[in-house]
């Protein structure tokens, strides 16, 4: 038997133990590895060849990488700039007084997060297509067949497809953060802000914005974090491929492009490390860019 | 202000419009078969006088998927890891942030570093290095392969850490290893009550996410007959490209039961979504 003192200096241990094994064995270690991984050239899992920095050097020349880097920062702005206000405007909408029936607009529209990205990608595959779809049906009745487009497989359409389909899905998943954030608006500010006759822009930049400012930031930066890793959305809606002229490549897609369909695991291990690299630089701008306001207010 | 707020309910209508549209769409695209699927946008209309055309519409779809394809094994699968998975990684979760709240021990800054340094890492970073792994353990195209690395993902155990430190009060614990209770016993008896929240938010959480997970199964599994529903249905995208009204059954079956499971539960399940952004 072992005394309550021995227990419980092992016990933390115990209740930590699936944790530390499953986080050494599947964290740690494929993250050491990958760093050697990123210095060889693998064909398939078992046969490699040390390249040095080579890999690195591929990827900076590589077109293929810096297009589906540009991609993925321009769909990364669009989450951030159109989606995020968006969200927060039907958060508002929903929050202001004399809205009724609350609970459910805020389920209805939430309702969207719930469908899976691979789901969503196979419904607005078809929506957006040419003959079938839904949206060019549509524009097609009113503009009696003058408009006839092809919104997936059209070049410069192509992005915009994407970030519609993926508005749809996360415009209503944003909007819940901001509908809790509200809720730490003082009410006695926004009275009293009302009864000094302040408008309701200023109110907003006064009384709301600050409330809610922690929860923005936090909902910006997994705004960025998430786009910067899609992959399911252009895959399935593009028919896995990248699009007419890669328009829909993105850094993900193409790691995994590069990894399992062409089976250089070396190379999307250096992919990877680029996408660690741009991620920690988003992190780090945000959180100083948050200090700064922080600071400033 | 009347007028106001029929601009406000004016404008949520649109886009409770917009969001339940492609829903719509989708389960009367996955009632058409392909001769049908071109001539209407959402129901097929009779071609004299009016109403919708019913027998352009069944269930033939369905049917294909389940007595020709081998979709109730997909759904299966989707199934058992989703429950499984998302069990074994709630207890695992609940274990280690209750520790990690409540226990002091040398060491404890150290473990929690490395959750907060887990979950800074991107996934993608793991997808090449975790594959050679699982193949050069023997765990690739299994569903154990699946189902182990996803048992303790960091991030649970940050959320029952947080979940923890606000609800289960030091002296509780003090009392029950006073009245004689072994540590597990306080755990089970004492905290997991306690956090029965925070349970019931992390179990649907993950089973969400391994149900929609197509990323980790696509690169796992290679026999069909070991696919979840993601990755079965995304492979029509490819076998069945022109078999419109089949993608969109598949896809009904994948979307609506968790739909209406999560809806009924929607409560517990968005109120524990935010406690990330709200409490950490």
């Amino acid at each position: 038997m072992m005394g309550p003192a021995a227990s419980s200096r092992l016990a933390p241990w115990l209740f930590l133990s699936p944790f530390l094994v499953i986080f050494v064995v599947f964290t740690l270690y494929p993250l050491a590895r990958s760093v050697v991984l990123a210095t060889h050239q693998t064909f398939g899992p078992e046969h490699e060849q040390y390249v040095g920095a080579r890999n690195f050097a591929a990827m900076i020349a590589d077109p293929l990488f810096w297009t589906a880097l540009r991609n993925t920062f321009v769909f990364a702005l669009a989450s951030v700039f159109i989606q995020l206000p968006i969200s927060l405007g039907l958060a508002l909408l929903i929050e202001r007084r004399g809205t009724p029936a609350r609970p459910l607009w805020r389920i209805l529209l939430f309702s969207p997060a719930l469908v899976g990205v691979v789901f969503a990608a196979m419904i607005f595959g078809i929506i957006l297509e040419k003959r079938t779809g839904l949206l060019n049906v549509m524009l097609h009745n009113l503009t009696a067949g003058a408009w006839n487009l092809d919104f997936a497989w059209t070049q410069q359409y192509v992005m915009s497809a994407l970030i519609v389909a993926s508005h749809w899905m996360f415009v209503g998943f944003n909007m819940i953060y901001f509908v809790a954030a509200l809720q730490n608006v003082r009410r006695d500010l926004a009275e009293a802000a009302v009864i000094d006759g302040a408008g309701s822009i200023d109110r907003f930049r006064h009384v709301t914005l600050p409330a809610i400012r922690p929860v923005a930031g936090f909902v910006v930066l997994t705004s960025i974090i998430g786009s910067f890793q899609l992959f399911e959305l252009p895959y399935l809606m593009l028919n896995q491929t990248a699009g007419p002229d890669n328009r829909g490549l993105t850094i993900v897609m193409y790691l995994y492009q590069v990894g399992f369909e062409v089976g250089d695991l070396g190379y999307a291990s250096a992919i990877g490390w680029g996408l660690a690299v741009v991620l920690v630089v988003c992190t780090v701008v945000q959180r100083l860019l948050a200090r700064r306001e922080e600071a400033a207010v | 202000m009347k007028q106001r707020s029929w601009i406000a309910v004016g404008l949520l209508s649109l886009a409770a419009l917009l969001t339940l549209a492609p829903f719509v769409w989708l389960f009367c695209a996955s009632l058409k078969t392909n001769e049908h699927f071109f001539g209407s946008t959402l129901l097929p209309l009779r071609e004299q006088g009016l109403g919708i055309d019913w027998s352009k519409l069944s269930f033939e779809n369905y049917r294909r998927l389940f007595q020709e394809l081998d979709f109730a094994r997909a759904l299966a699968n989707s199934v058992f890891l989703s429950s499984v998975t998302g069990l074994l990684a709630t207890f695992c979760c609940a274990a280690g942030g209750y520790a990690l709240a409540r226990f002091h021990f040398r060491g404890r800054g150290l473990v929690t570093a490395c959750v907060l340094g887990a979950m800074l890492v991107p996934a993608p970073l793991l997808l090449a290095p975790g594959y050679q792994l699982l193949h050069s353990i023997g765990l690739l195209d299994s569903l154990a392969g699946l189902v182990i690395p996803a048992i303790a993902p960091a991030f649970g155990i940050f959320l029952f850490r947080q979940a923890s430190l606000s609800s289960v009060p030091v002296e509780l614990l003090e009392a029950a290893r006073i009245d004689g209770c072994s540590e597990f016993r306080t755990f089970t008896i004492v905290a997991l009550p306690l956090i029965r929240p925070m349970i019931g938010t992390f179990l649907m959480m993950t089973f969400l996410g391994v149900w929609n997970n197509f990323i980790t199964p696509q690169v796992v599994l290679q026999s069909p007959e070991r696919f979840p529903l993601s990755v079965a249905v995304a492979q029509f995208r490819g076998v069945y490209y022109q078999d419109y009204g089949l993608q969109m059954a598949g896809t009904v079956i994948g979307v609506i039961p968790v739909l209406i499971l999560f809806l009924a539960l929607q409560r517990e399940f968005v109120s524990g979504l935010t406690s990330g952004a709200l409490k950490g």
